[in-house]
């Protein structure tokens, strides 16, 4: 079964539409840059975007900063919340459960699928953008956002951990997809519920008044990965964003299972 | 009699306060050619659903193949339930390949049932073809195909001749006909008087979730108690059998008689030429329509 789901991933051009969607952009973004030789100043636009113009190595981080607000999010909900909603529209969820696929088993096996394609998506991005990153701007030693420098090895290992939390984060989103997936016949209205509650989330982290709630919305820790490329590691938002979506994910996996293990399926 | 193999006591699905099912008795036997008929509306697909697992009962209790658990016996069942679906951007092999792969069958057999079932519905040739470019008829095929990947003992089939032309239904009955033959119980839930009356030799008929008759077909076509006789002599037939004439036409006379044959040789003994003489039966259309109350489609 989680063979079949994902030869049923790779198989579907919308896939690879939305991974090259993935990679176009930072592509955009680094060669308006060098074209331009006009780097963003320090501490404004993306992240990491002032450090490349001089070194490509840092520029997978760059650019998983670059897809990180919008675009990965709403790749991973739209991958997510086609699962089981997709299945429902098309009506081969009912013959899938009466060849039969244990409702479980289907589900375990949706999200594999998911967290594939998560997985895909972000280190397709850090390989393409370090392969572009390189070749537009050249390699230098990388310096830290604290201004000591470290090694390639180093800077390999650092970026690693940068594809591993960034798809950690992204799980979260599925999480919450794949459950508005299960209670849905429709693919459209489960990404695009996901996706609103990340708005919402993005927009309550900058409002002071929320102070409050702030440090439990899904997207307060997404950007922690930068503190990976302090000198020492600042680890304090990155092991709370860690636990913070393991909760989210914890919950939302086991409301996704609850309500599909139940569910009248009349699609 | 043989074993049940679907057995339904007082089963119920409310959906809100929407009672779709309401207290559902059937019964159909190992080897029957069962057909569930009912107007659009009247439960049919729900309870097809709940035989399949896919809705989960309010209340009651249903045996499908020997077992409560509907989950546990589905790989010994073929279904098609409210028209077929599959992957448009895969072919109709892959899909048929991936579905087996999706049930977890024998790999190693997998092609070879893949090819059989492809020529048992006619699909060689296309089968490469991707599904998005197949016709309804086509993809009513490769369903059906799907559900007999595993040959399965029994057949639930929810309108399966949707988009079939008259040649394809046709093909369609006769394949039932002969899996029937070699030993698949066959349940096949239409609104087509025509094609149940053509295939099945049990039926059952719902009506607003109630199984308003369940009998074998030759007895929901029971004899009116009306002969109808075709005579050149319709004048004297009439005076001669008197009050019992209900209807004359032209040269057809319906007589209310419990004997067919009794009245042959009142009229042959009388010299009344008889060209055809033949005792009228119901109609399957006329016992549904009686037992049902009508379309609950319209408003």
């Amino acid at each position: 079964m989680i063979v079949t789901e994902l030869l049923k991933l790779v198989r579907r051009p919308r896939t690879w539409v939305l991974v090259a969607l993935l990679v176009a952009l930072p592509t955009l973004v680094a060669l308006f840059v060098k074209l331009s030789e006009v780097a963003p100043r320090p501490g404004t636009g993306p992240a990491f975007l002032s450090a490349v113009i001089d070194n490509g190595t840092l520029f997978p981080a760059a650019a998983l900063a670059i897809v990180l607000p919008l675009f990965l999010p709403v790749a991973v909900a739209v991958v997510a919340g086609e699962s089981v909603a997709g299945e429902a529209q098309a009506g081969t969820l009912r013959y899938l459960l009466v060849r039969p696929v244990g409702r479980t088993r289907l589900l375990v096996a949706k999200l594999i699928a998911v967290l594939a394609f998560t997985l895909l998506a972000v280190s397709v991005v850090a390989l393409v953008s370090f392969g572009v990153g390189v070749a537009l701007f050249g390699s230098a030693t990388v310096s830290s956002v604290s201004g000591t420098e470290f090694s390639t090895a180093d800077a390999a290992v650092r970026i690693t951990l940068t594809v591993l939390y960034v798809g950690w984060s992204m799980l979260g989103v599925a999480a919450v997809a794949l459950f508005l997936s299960t209670l849905t016949d429709s693919p459209l209205v489960a990404a695009l519920g996901a996706v609103g509650v990340l708005v919402a989330s993005t927009l309550l982290v900058t409002l002071e008044a929320a102070a409050s709630v702030q440090p439990y919305l899904p997207t307060r820790y997404w950007f922690a990965f930068i503190d990976l490329y302090r000198d020492p590691v600042l680890t304090r938002d990155l092991f709370r964003g860690v636990a913070l979506q393991a909760v989210y994910i914890a919950v939302f996996l086991t409301a996704a299972w609850a309500s599909f293990t139940t569910k009248d399926v009349t699609s | 009699m043989s074993p049940p193999v679907i057995a339904t006591h007082a089963l119920v699905k409310r959906f809100g306060r929407f009672t779709a099912v309401d207290g559902v008795e059937l019964d159909v036997r190992e080897g029957d050619r069962y057909g569930f008929l009912g107007p659009n509306g009247s439960g049919k697909t729900t309870t097809v659903r709940m035989l399949l697992g896919l809705v989960l009962p309010t209340s009651g209790s249903l045996e499908v193949l020997g077992s409560s658990r509907p989950r546990t016996v589905l790989s010994q069942v073929g279904a098609m339930v409210e028209g077929p679906a599959a992957y448009g951007h895969l072919s109709g092999r892959a899909n048929l390949t991936t579905s087996d792969a999706a049930g977890g069958s024998d790999r190693r057999t997998r092609k070879a049932r893949v090819d059989e079932v492809l020529e048992r519905v006619g699909l060689v040739g296309i089968d490469t073809r991707p599904v998005k470019n197949y016709s309804l008829g086509m993809r009513q095929r490769l369903g059906l195909a799907a559900a007999l990947l595993q040959k399965p003992r029994l057949l639930i089939l929810d309108e399966p001749t949707n988009g079939l032309d008259p040649q394809g239904i046709r093909e369609f009955r006769d394949l039932l006909v002969e899996l029937n033959q070699a030993g698949t119980t066959v349940f096949l839930s239409s609104h087509l008087l025509a094609e149940i009356e053509a295939l099945c030799d049990r039926v059952g008929v719902l009506d607003l979730g109630r199984l308003v008759a369940q009998d074998s077909l030759t007895a929901l076509q029971a004899p009116t108690g009306r002969t109808q006789v075709q005579t050149p002599d319709v004048a004297e037939a009439a005076r001669l059998l008197g009050e019992r004439v209900e209807h004359v036409a032209q040269d057809l006379l319906l007589v209310r008689t419990h004997k067919p044959e009794e009245l042959n040789r009142q009229l042959v003994t009388a010299g009344v030429r008889v060209v055809s003489l033949m005792p009228e039966r119901h109609t399957l259309e006329d016992a549904v329509l009686s037992l049902t109350t009508g379309t609950s489609d319209r408003a």
